[in-house]
């Protein structure tokens, strides 16, 4: 086999980062596929970008300011009516350690 | 009154409504009657909202009377489902969504509304808009009308389809990478995506945010033209809007191509795509020349570097942008001893494959010690991408090229090997790296009787330029659309 | 232990919340005390699709901070997503500024540990970012409130400038004050609106290097961050002096043990992996958008202060304490129009004024009585027209009936007899009455002046004037 460009225990690095539980059969396919496309992007590597600067968007430069007012009216409800969980108005959670 | 209302053209439709030869009821009825005659068939809507759908009707059919109904009203339009709808389940063909209901309406289906337009349901994509098939979604594949055992392309396949299949007359998509062009190609209708910045994002559940664009599907560029003038504009809710006018791009409709400049980059021209689909769009161009334009070669070096940088830039935006999928606020959760196994859990249920292989390769590129290697890096190729743009444009005024190599594939073919999958996108990718509008519009059949779509590719802003050249392709009339096989 | 031989090398990192009406990036409230999940919406809730909007009073008060702190403002500067997983961060990522902040450098001068010389704590950037919601411990379950979820907040982060827990605290005080003199912040720590990490190392004195530093969070009393420091300095050389190594990690602060320990969660190691925020554009702060926020800056505190100790002669002392609060220094100079005696009002205020203040925990506007009744009052003390305790018991009483200065003391009858015919009358009859005590006096007695002093005084209902008193008293008993 070529060179590995991702180890399985940086496959499960990037899955706690990631916040995704994977199964080990997950995890060996992953690696297989991140593998294949990290050699795919290495073609980038054949052009020289020393000098260019990164685009990291396209559209027009200066984010638009809103003014300071309040313009929403207090609806708990509905931001609470798709939670998984709650308790009163709150989301309820395990608890949490710090 | 014209029978099989559902065959109709929104600009046929929208005529035939203000004369009151047809009601907004009957033609949503008419649609209705069709989703459910073909859904088992193609798959292309998650929830169809019939009673949502009659009842807009009815009211568009009150404001129809008054005589200043907009151009959509009473117009039956199928709406991907990753825009939220407020009161209408949202699942953006995901597990971890699949209960949501928002509170909220993104902009455009809010300016749809207002619009007096009928929404008959909600259309079936690619999991988050990941892939380019409509393979990846959690309610299973939308397939072709055209030949059943094919794709309907990706992502919005559900949205392509349900305009093939005449279930609606128009519907809504979102492009990232190709994901109106190539399923517009697939299934043979018309497919824009504008220009960045031009249509609001607000309340479309974003994949990748700095790529993702709204536009419309329709039966003709005509149509595309009077949805997208409603799309489009200045929006206080998204800063990446543009606050340009929006011209109306119906008026830009002369049918007159004379002098027009059409580049033809070689590198769109490569070898492996199907014979058909090169042959196909060349005689597009002949048929320009005819009537007066002006074919140019023109060169776009980094076109092959296009999807590598893209599947760097996207997954790492769509690994912030699914992050606040964590079973907290809203979706599924599966329950757990502590918060992190809660996220662990809900996010390994909830998302499917390609999701998680797109999180992991974006969180990846982000990640202490390869950023610069990887994200750093794309972002830069990104930038030769549209210096190559930039120059070809002082050549030409517009670019046109295949959508994709292929007609559509069949289903599960590209399944297992998600890097051939990846490179259907080849055309189209470049044109989101840079911002830039880009359509499919029919253009030919292939020897399976698939439809070839044809892209045309412009500056920055340049709707009006392709709206008019894509009519006028379409006057030519040498190109004509052939029945569905459903 | 030899402390001695070691000195603390400490930066600040303080999050204060921003004084607007609305969130960073929505149009919800940000008042304090709302009932739960009451001021959300789609945005700040980070439900699908939704996207942010910048409010530009949030970059008014940056720039506003970032002048009076001497900043460089950048005309360009970029949003980043911070991403990290917790329940009270709807996105799954914070919207912050990471390499391109909206203020670079600057500094703070702290008023002088009496050599007269200010000492100055350099400012690496402040930048803007959004503040997440609360997860309150319940029995059993967390529940969260995302009320607080983008509130603006101001990172104002300091070089490894100080070297003691005093440092800290003055430099925690400096940065209050002047945030509250440009109307950005309240400053008020108990409701989270202004919150200090604190970044502490120690190294062995005259060494340029730095030693490993440890984090402390959770710090939201000027008394805890100088609690912690002292305590974290100790525990830092201890284990040096044991011949251990410091550890870098994040400690919490135990008020009610008194000691830090290392947090104990199961979080991963942090890898925030930023990058810009695609849904904002690039920030553009216009040179003249700058130019009009800085003609509209207050006099600041540093300024304030050497302007005291130039012109009204006011101790280094005296100026820090009276220009700690903007409304303080401003009440300050509202009492003493028209009076000679600057130094004496200055005490005034830093005693009794404050004294009140403090007492009351309200605000000065609503804890005393307003500043040109203060200044009235001390008028009637320079033209001797009330004595000193007199003052005190007829500011006591303004404060409990809000009434002036004027009607106060006609109505206690506090003013002082300054009249000599009654001063007078009053001395004849004492000095009639006591004539073996005249014969005494004149016979060389002379420390019963006092007596006949403290006679007249009690007849007068201690109300004469003293000087008055002894004047006449002087002459009568000469005979």
């Amino acid at each position: 086999m070529a060179e590995t460009r991702i180890t399985l225990e940086q496959v499960r690095h990037v899955a706690r980062l990631a916040r995704l539980q994977l199964s080990s059969s997950e995890e060996e396919s992953l690696r297989g596929d991140m593998d294949e496309m990290l050699a795919y992007v290495d073609k980038l590597n054949e052009l020289d970008t020393t000098d260019v600067p990164p685009t990291a968007q396209v559209g027009e430069a200066g984010t638009p300011m809103r003014e300071d007012d309040v313009t929403n009216a207090p609806v708990a409800e509905e931001m609470l009516a798709n939670a998984p969980s709650r308790e009163r108005n709150y989301f309820k959670v395990p608890k949490i350690i710090e | 009154m014209p029978s099989e209302l559902n065959k109709l053209t929104i600009a046929e439709a929208s005529t035939l409504l203000r004369k009151g030869e047809i009601t907004a009821l009957q033609l949503a009825r008419d649609c209705l009657d069709r989703i459910q005659a073909i859904e088992p068939k193609l798959n292309a809507f998650i929830t169809v909202c019939e009673k949502e759908a009659l009842e807009q009707a009815h009211a568009a059919d009150r404001r129809l009377k008054s005589n200043e109904a907009p151009a959509l009203c009473g117009i039956p339009l199928g709406i991907k489902d990753i825009y939220a709808t407020r009161g209408v389940r949202t699942t953006c063909a995901s597990r971890i969504l699949g209960n949501f209901v928002p509170p909220f309406d993104a902009t455009v289906v809010e300016r749809l509304r207002a619009a007096g337009a009928v929404f008959v349901g909600k259309t079936n994509l690619d999991e988050f808009a990941m892939g380019s098939s409509t393979e990846n979604s959690a309610f299973g594949a939308t397939l072709n009308p055209h030949d059943t055992e094919r794709v309907a392309g990706g992502s919005s396949g559900g949205s392509a389809a349900a305009v093939a299949a005449n279930e609606c007359l128009g519907s809504l998509g979102t492009d990232t990478g190709g994901s109106i062009r190539e399923p517009a190609s697939f299934c043979g209708v018309v497919g824009m995506k504008p220009t960045y910045s031009r249509v609001s994002r607000y309340g479309v559940i974003a994949y990748a945010s700095s790529l993702d664009q709204v536009g419309p599907f329709a039966k003709s560029v005509r149509d595309a033209a009077i949805i997208l003038r409603t799309l489009a504009g200045k929006d206080p809710r998204d800063s990446t809007c543009s606050a340009r006018a929006v011209p109306d791009y119906e008026r830009a409709l002369t049918g007159d191509v004379k002098g027009l400049r059409i580049g033809v980059p070689k590198e769109y021209f490569v070898e492996g795509m199907q014979p058909e689909v090169e042959k196909s769009v060349r005689a597009a161009i002949k048929i320009y020349e005819s009537l007066g334009a002006k074919a140019v070669d023109v060169s776009m070096p980094h076109t092959g570097y296009a999807i590598a940088a893209y599947y760097l830039v996207a997954t790492a935006e769509a690994s912030a942008n699914l992050a606040r999928y964590d079973g907290i606020r809203y979706g599924l959760r599966i329950d757990a001893e502590d918060h992190i196994d809660l996220y662990n859990l809900t996010r390994a249920e909830g998302f499917g494959a390609e999701v998680k292989r797109r999180i992991m390769l974006g969180t990846f590129a982000l990640s202490a010690g390869y950023y610069d290697a990887y994200y750093l890096k794309s972002q830069k190729v990104r930038t030769l991408i549209r210096r190559d743009f930039e120059r070809a444009f002082e050549k030409c005024d517009l670019i046109v090229t295949p959508v994709a190599p292929t007609t559509a594939f069949k289903l599960g073919e590209k399944m297992n090997d998600p890097l051939t999958m990846y490179l259907s996108d080849i055309f189209t990718i470049s044109v989101n790296l840079a911002g830039l509008p880009g359509m499919s519009i029919p253009c030919g059949y292939d020897e399976k009787n698939l439809p070839i779509g044809m892209q045309l590719i412009g500056p920055p802003f340049s709707e009006e330029t392709i709206f008019r050249a894509g009519d006028a392709f379409e006057r030519a009339g040498s190109f004509k659309p052939r029945p569905t096989a459903v | 232990m030899n402390t001695e031989a070691y000195e603390a090398v400490i930066g600040l990192e303080v999050h204060t919340h921003l004084l607007t009406k609305s969130k960073l990036f929505c149009g919800c409230s940000t008042t304090f005390g709302a009932g739960p999940n009451e001021n959300v919406c789609p945005v700040c809730m980070g439900m699908p699709g939704v996207l942010p909007v910048l409010n530009r009073r949030v970059v008014e008060l940056a720039i506003r901070t970032g002048l009076a702190t001497h900043c460089t403002i950048a005309p360009h500067s970029i949003f980043d997503r911070k991403s990290y997983f917790y329940p009270d961060l709807p996105k799954g990522y914070q919207i912050s500024q990471y390499e391109t902040p909206i203020c670079k450098g600057g500094y703070i001068d702290l008023p002088s540990n009496g050599d007269g010389q200010p000492r100055r704590v350099r400012l690496t950037r402040i930048h803007i970012e959004e503040d997440a919601g609360k997860n309150i411990h319940a029995a059993g379950a967390s529940l969260v409130d995302f009320n607080r979820s983008g509130v603006p907040l101001i990172e104002i982060v300091s070089e490894p400038d100080l070297r003691s827990s005093a440092d800290a605290g003055a430099y925690l005080r400096q940065l209050r004050a002047i945030l509250r003199y440009v109307d950005a912040s309240d400053g008020k720590m108990e409701e989270g609106s202004f919150r200090c990490d604190c970044n502490v190392s120690v190294r062995k004195r005259g060494s340029q290097e730095f030693g490993t530093r440890t984090e402390i969070k959770n710090l939201n009393s000027f008394r805890f961050v100088e609690n912690a420091i002292d305590h974290e300095v100790a525990r830092q050389v201890e284990i040096i002096e044991a011949g251990g190594r410091v550890l870098q990690e994040t400690h919490l602060w135990d008020p009610a043990r008194n000691e830090t320990r290392p947090m104990r969660s199961k979080e991963y190691a942090n890898d925030y992996r930023y990058f810009p925020e695609p849904d904002l554009p690039p920030l553009i702060v216009a040179p003249e958008m700058v130019e009009s926020i800085r003609a509209t800056m207050p006099e600041l505190p540093a300024d304030r202060r050497a302007r005291y100790i130039r012109e009204l002669a006011l101790t280094d002392y005296e100026a820090g304490v009276l220009t700690a609060d903007r409304d303080v220094a401003d009440y300050f100079e509202a009492a003493i129009p028209g009076l000679k005696n600057r130094k004496s009002a200055a005490n005034w205020v830093m005693t009794e004024v404050l004294r009140v203040v403090h007492e009351s925990g309200k605000s000065i506007g609503e804890a005393v009585p307003p500043a040109s009744e203060i200044g009235a009052l001390l008028r009637m003390i320079e033209e001797q027209k009330i004595s000193l305790n007199a003052a005190k018991m007829a500011f006591a009483a303004m404060v409990k009936s809000g009434k002036g200065a004027e009607a106060t003391v006609a109505e206690l009858g506090l003013a002082q007899v300054s009249d000599e015919a009654a001063i007078a009358a009053a001395c004849e009859k004492i000095i009639a009455a006591e004539p073996a005590k005249l014969a005494e006096y004149r016979g060389g007695r002379d420390k019963l002046f006092g007596f006949f002093v403290g006679q007249v005084m009690k007849a007068m209902g201690g109300k004469a004037n003293p000087k008055v008193i002894n004047d006449i008293l002087k002459q009568k008993l000469a005979g």
